[in-house]
């Protein structure tokens, strides 16, 4: 591979993957982690996404097993990290949660998702 | 004289760019690829769903064409697609082909100029549904006579559909990141007997079945895979022709087993190009493709359509 061929592919991955970008949002990693089995009620769910948010336009609901929303609908993000939105919880009961979410990244695409964790005290 | 006229395009519309990004305001969209929470790549070898701003550069394929004068074949390509309303698109592509036959000469030059356009009249979240018509067109005569074009044109009116599975129960959950797309359409040519061969009408069709490393990351089970491993798709895609009429061979078509790396702006898919009779192929040839998303990569002018929101 010639000198010039390589640095078009490195800079093209480089750019792919930087940090710091305009695109869409997807769910990076969360606490519960996804599909997880917690022993403790966790007090938060949060989400770390792969882009800033527009957090008024971003929202987490948590629903237990019957459907019922179960979160304190206060959905914030954090102050120093704009790519990370969370919701507080009361103290959950045993069992299957479900965690959804739509978020707006500061280019204004729109992304949802879902996910589940079950707490197993 | 070529080089000349592409500097000046390419100067044409990076002028446009700026002037457009410094006029425009960004305003919520929902974008290409999505059907609720899941995410469709772009298809390397079968035609997606979606109507979005993209734009495969370049796309290359390798393959050895058999016949009398098994030829080995090297095709570059480019293809564009707009979006101009959120819901219908249209796209151009063309390509540049190096043909090189067995005791001959290399022959070079362009392939027919391809055009299309797409309607996707049913996108269901629930259940990651997409379905979309659309008529494709290759333009007869406009590519180089040298490489063997079609003189005669071809339109394929077609139905494209896309299914993820993430609607499935629980208990199925290792499956829930699996998601089909396809297509099935017909080819009629503009010319039915050229030079003596009979041209038969084709039923196009083919399919692409993916498993998303992204999907099951997200949405079902955080299994701990880091970049650049949570950002692929592994698929394979089943592209296929089968002759309706006068004495056409029997189904062509390949097996395209690949993968696919989803990035912030771009992916990169590479496939094999496994010939599935004698009639297609006998040698295994490879495919690779860097697609942008443009709306992503320039959201103040491709993140919305050109007309409405």
């Amino acid at each position: 591979m010639s000198p010039y061929l390589r640095s078009l592919l490195l800079a093209f991955v480089l750019w792919g993957t930087a940090s710091v970008s305009w695109a869409h949002a997807f769910l990076d990693h969360a606490e519960p982690a996804v599909g997880s089995q917690v022993h403790d009620p966790p007090a938060q769910v949060k989400i770390w996404f792969t882009e800033r948010l527009e957090p008024a336009l971003s929202k987490i609901q948590v629903f237990d097993s019957s459907g019922k929303q179960v979160d304190k609908r206060d959905v914030q993000a954090d102050k120093t990290d704009a790519a990370l939105l969370s919701v507080s919880l009361p103290a959950l009961q045993r069992g299957k949660y479900k965690v959804v979410w739509r978020v707006v990244s500061v280019d204004t695409h729109v992304t949802t998702g879902n996910f589940a964790f079950e707490v197993t005290r | 004289m070529y080089l000349k006229n592409l500097s000046a395009f390419r100067s044409a519309v990076l002028f446009s760019v700026c002037i457009i990004t410094i006029g425009a305001e960004p305003m919520p969209v929902f974008s290409h690829g999505f059907a609720g929470a899941r995410f469709f790549p772009a298809t390397l070898a079968t035609d997606d769903p979606f109507v979005a701003n993209e734009l495969s550069l370049p796309t290359f394929q390798a393959i050895r064409q058999p016949g009398d004068q098994p030829t080995k074949t090297f095709d570059l390509s480019a293809d564009v697609a707009l979006k101009l309303t959120p819901n219908f698109g249209i796209e151009i592509g063309d390509g540049y082909q190096f043909q090189k036959a067995v005791g001959s000469n290399l022959h070079t030059g362009f392939d027919n100029l391809k055009v299309g356009s797409k309607y996707q009249f049913l996108v269901n979240a629930e259940h990651e549904t997409i379905l979309s018509l659309g008529v494709d067109a290759e333009i007869g005569g406009t590519g180089t006579q040298a490489i063997g074009v079609d003189r005669f044109s071809t339109i394929v009116p077609g139905f494209f559909f896309g299914k993820g599975f993430g609607d499935l129960p629980d208990s199925l959950w290792i499956l829930r990141p699996f998601a089909l797309t396809g297509q099935v359409g017909v080819s009629f040519p503009t010319g039915s007997n050229v030079g003596g061969e009979r041209v038969p009408d084709n039923l196009e069709w083919g399919f692409a079945l993916e498993y998303s490393l992204i999907y099951l990351q997200g949405q079902v089970k955080d299994i701990g895979l880091r970049a650049p491993f949570d950002r692929l798709i592994s698929l394979v895609e089943f592209p296929m022709e089968t002759p309706l009429n006068r004495d056409g061979t029997p189904t062509t078509g390949t097996i395209n087993p690949g993968v696919i790396w989803s990035g912030k702006y771009f992916q990169i898919g590479v496939e094999a190009v496994i010939p599935i009779n004698r009639h297609t192929g006998n040698n295994v040839g490879v495919l690779a493709q860097l697609h942008f998303y443009l709306d992503d990569l320039i959201p103040q002018i491709f993140g919305k359509p050109l007309f409405g929101r």
